[in-house]
C-alpha cells in the first residue's frame, strides 16, 4: 500500500506522537550523564534529580523576601498579563474588526491606521510603553495588546469581509438595518474564527509577554528565567519552559475544544 | 391586474459600458416573469435593480407608482442560487430572522411569547415548503434542494410584494428540480405571490412563467461590443396552463430519507 494511503489509527498516533519526544528526552538524558560523568558540578545540562530538586524548593518553599511560593506566584502574574493582554485584544477584535469588516465607511476611516499599526514591530514601541506607562502592569499588557491585537483586528475584518455578499443583501431584505447585520449575520460567523484568532495569537503574545517580563518586572515566568540565567541555572529554567509549552498547548486545546462544543455548525458536523 | 413595477426608460451604465438600455416595462400584480438570456445580456443586473441592490444610471423604476429607493428592503424578498440562508443558524431561526429584525430592532431577537408567536408563523411556513420536520437543522445538515426550500420560507415570511429568484434551481439535480418547480408554482398560486426568476433554463422559464422576458442586445457593434446594452427583445405572454397539481400536497413535503 502506498504511503499517501495508510492511515494511522488512534491508539498508533499517539504511539507515533510520543517517539519523537521521547527521544529527546533519551538524548538529554545521555549528554546530561556523560557531561555529570565527567564534571559532577556541571551546570549547563542538569540531571532530572537536579531539576526535581531545585524546582521543588520554588514549588513549595515560601521566597525569604516575599513570603511566596515563588512558582506559583511567576505563574499566577504571566497568566494574568497574559489574560488581560489577550482580552482587551479580543474585545478590540472583535469591535474593531467587525465594524471594520461590514461597514465600509469605518474601513475607509481606520483601515488605513490598523494596518499602520499592524505593521510596526512591536518591541521596538516598548521603550515608548515603559517611558509613557511606566514599568508597572499596564506597560506589559500594553505591548500584548499591540502586539497581537492589530493583526487579530485584520483577520476578523478580512473574515467578514469575505461573507458572501447574497448574506448581507438577503439580511436586508429580511427587514434587518445596519445593526441587525452586524449582530445577527457577521458577529455569530465571527466568532468561531475569533476564536481560531486567539489560537493563533497566542504564540505572539507569549513572546511579548516573555519579552516585557526580561526586561522589567519583579515576578513573572519570564522574569524568573531571565533572572537566574546569570547563574547558570539551566535545572530552573528548563522546567519552566517546559511549564510555558505546557500551558500554551493547554490554552490552545481548551479554545479548540469551546469552539467546536460553542459553534457546531463552523466544524462542518453533518448528518 | 394592477400594474405592480413598472420601468421607465431605464439605463445601467459602468462607466461607457452600456449594460441595459432603454428598458421600458410593466410587471402586473400576481405575474410569474420568466427572465431569461445569453450570459452577459443584463439578467443580473435587471435582478438587482429590482433587488435595489443598485439603482439606474437613467430612467426611474416604480413600484405601486413610487420610485424604488436603491436599497434593499423587506417589501421585496429574494432567493439566490448559494448562499441564500445563514450557515450559523438552524432551519427554524433561519426563517424566524426576518421577523426578529422587525419587531427588534436593538437586540434583534424575541423572547417570551412574542417568541413563540413568530416560531409559530414560522413553522407554518417551513411546513407549507417541506421543512415540518426538518426545524431543527443546521443549512450544514441540508441537502441543496431543502436549503433552497429554506431559503424560499425565509423570504416568504416577511409577505415580500414580490419574490426575486436567481437562478434558484441551477444547482440542484433534475429530480429535486422538478420538485422545487411544483413547490414554487403552488406557492405561487396559494399565496398570490408576483415572482420575478431569472434563470438559464429555458424550459424552465416557459413552464414555469405566465410571462417570459428575453433579455439581449437588439444591436451589435463589433469594435466596440460594450457600447450597446440590452433590452427587452421578447415579450411572450404564457397560456394558463391547466395544474396537475391533484397530489401537491404529497409532493411538496420532504420524503423520510431527507434526501432532496
Amino acid at each position: 500500500m502506498r504511503w499517501v494511503n495508510r492511515q494511522v489509527g488512534r491508539g498508533g498516533r499517539v504511539l507515533l506522537g510520543a517517539v519523537p519526544i521521547l527521544l529527546l528526552v533519551l538524548v538529554y538524558i545521555v549528554m546530561a550523564a556523560n557531561r555529570h560523568a565527567v564534571n559532577p558540578a556541571d551546570k549547563i545540562l542538569p540531571l532530572p534529580g537536579a531539576m526535581a530538586e531545585s524546582m521543588s524548593a520554588l514549588l513549595f518553599v515560601p521566597d525569604q523576601l516575599t513570603g511566596q511560593l515563588v512558582f506559583w506566584a511567576d505563574t499566577l502574574a504571566s497568566l494574568q498579563r497574559l489574560g488581560i493582554g489577550l482580552g482587551i485584544s479580543t474585545l478590540m477584535a472583535l469591535a474593531v474588526g467587525l465594524a471594520l469588516g461590514v461597514l465600509p465607511s469605518v474601513r475607509a476611516t481606520l483601515g488605513p491606521l490598523v494596518t499602520g499599526i499592524a505593521v510596526i514591530p512591536p518591541i521596538a514601541l516598548l521603550p515608548i510603553l515603559f517611558i509613557a506607562l511606566g514599568l508597572g502592569e499596564t506597560a506589559k499588557v500594553a505591548l500584548i495588546v499591540i502586539g497581537i491585537a492589530p493583526v487579530m483586528i485584520r483577520d476578523i475584518a478580512a473574515h467578514v469581509g469575505a461573507l458572501p455578499r447574497e448574506q448581507t443583501i438577503k439580511a436586508l431584505t429580511l427587514g434587518a438595518n445596519s445593526w441587525q447585520v452586524m449582530i445577527r449575520v457577521a458577529l455569530p460567523q465571527a466568532m468561531p474564527r475569533l476564536l481560531h484568532a486567539m489560537r493563533l495569537a497566542l504564540g505572539p503574545a507569549w513572546v511579548f509577554l516573555i519579552s516585557a517580563e526580561a526586561i522589567a518586572s519583579d515576578v513573572g515566568l519570564g522574569y524568573r528565567i531571565f533572572l537566574v540565567r546569570r547563574y547558570l541555572s539551566m535545572d530552573v529554567i528548563l522546567p519552566y519552559v517546559a511549564w510555558i509549552a505546557l500551558l500554551a498547548i493547554l490554552m490552545d486545546l481548551a479554545l479548540t475544544f469551546l469552539s467546536r462544543r460553542l459553534f457546531p455548525w463552523a466544524h462542518g458536523e453533518s448528518h | 391586474m394592477s400594474t405592480l413595477l413598472s420601468f421607465r426608460d431605464v439605463w445601467v451604465e459602468y462607466g461607457d459600458r452600456i449594460i441595459i438600455e432603454k428598458l421600458n416595462l410593466d410587471i402586473e400584480e400576481g405575474a410569474f416573469v420568466s427572465i431569461v438570456g445569453p450570459s452577459g445580456a443584463g439578467k443580473s443586473s435587471f435582478l438587482r435593480l429590482i433587488l435595489g441592490q443598485e439603482g439606474p444610471s437613467q430612467g426611474t423604476i416604480l413600484m405601486d407608482g413610487v420610485p424604488l429607493r436603491p436599497e434593499c428592503g423587506p417589501d421585496r424578498g429574494v432567493v439566490f442560487q448559494r448562499y441564500s440562508v445563514f450557515p450559523h443558524l438552524t432551519a427554524l431561526r433561519n426563517t424566524i430572522l426576518g421577523i426578529e429584525c422587525e419587531k427588534a430592532p436593538v437586540l434583534g431577537r424575541l423572547f417570551g411569547s412574542a417568541r413563540r408567536a413568530a416560531e409559530e408563523e414560522a413553522i407554518e411556513m417551513l411546513t407549507a415548503v417541506g421543512l415540518g420536520h426538518s426545524l431543527d437543522l443546521y443549512p450544514a445538515q441540508m441537502s441543496g434542494g431543502m436549503q433552497q426550500r429554506l431559503a424560499i420560507a425565509q423570504a416568504l415570511v416577511k409577505r415580500p410584494r414580490i419574490l426575486l429568484l436567481d437562478e434558484p434551481f441551477g444547482a440542484l439535480d433534475p429530480g429535486i428540480r422538478a420538485d422545487m418547480h411544483k413547490l414554487i408554482r403552488s406557492l405561487w398560486r396559494e399565496r398570490a405571490l408576483t415572482i420575478v426568476m431569472v434563470t438559464h433554463d429555458i424550459r424552465e422559464a416557459f413552464t414555469l412563467g405566465t410571462r417570459v422576458l428575453a433579455l439581449d442586445k437588439r444591436r451589435h457593434d463589433p469594435h466596440a461590443p460594450h457600447r450597446f446594452g440590452a433590452t427587452v427583445v421578447y415579450d411572450l405572454p404564457m397560456r394558463e396552463r391547466p395544474e396537475e397539481d391533484s397530489d401537491e400536497s404529497e409532493i411538496i413535503t420532504i420524503d423520510v430519507n431527507s434526501n432532496n
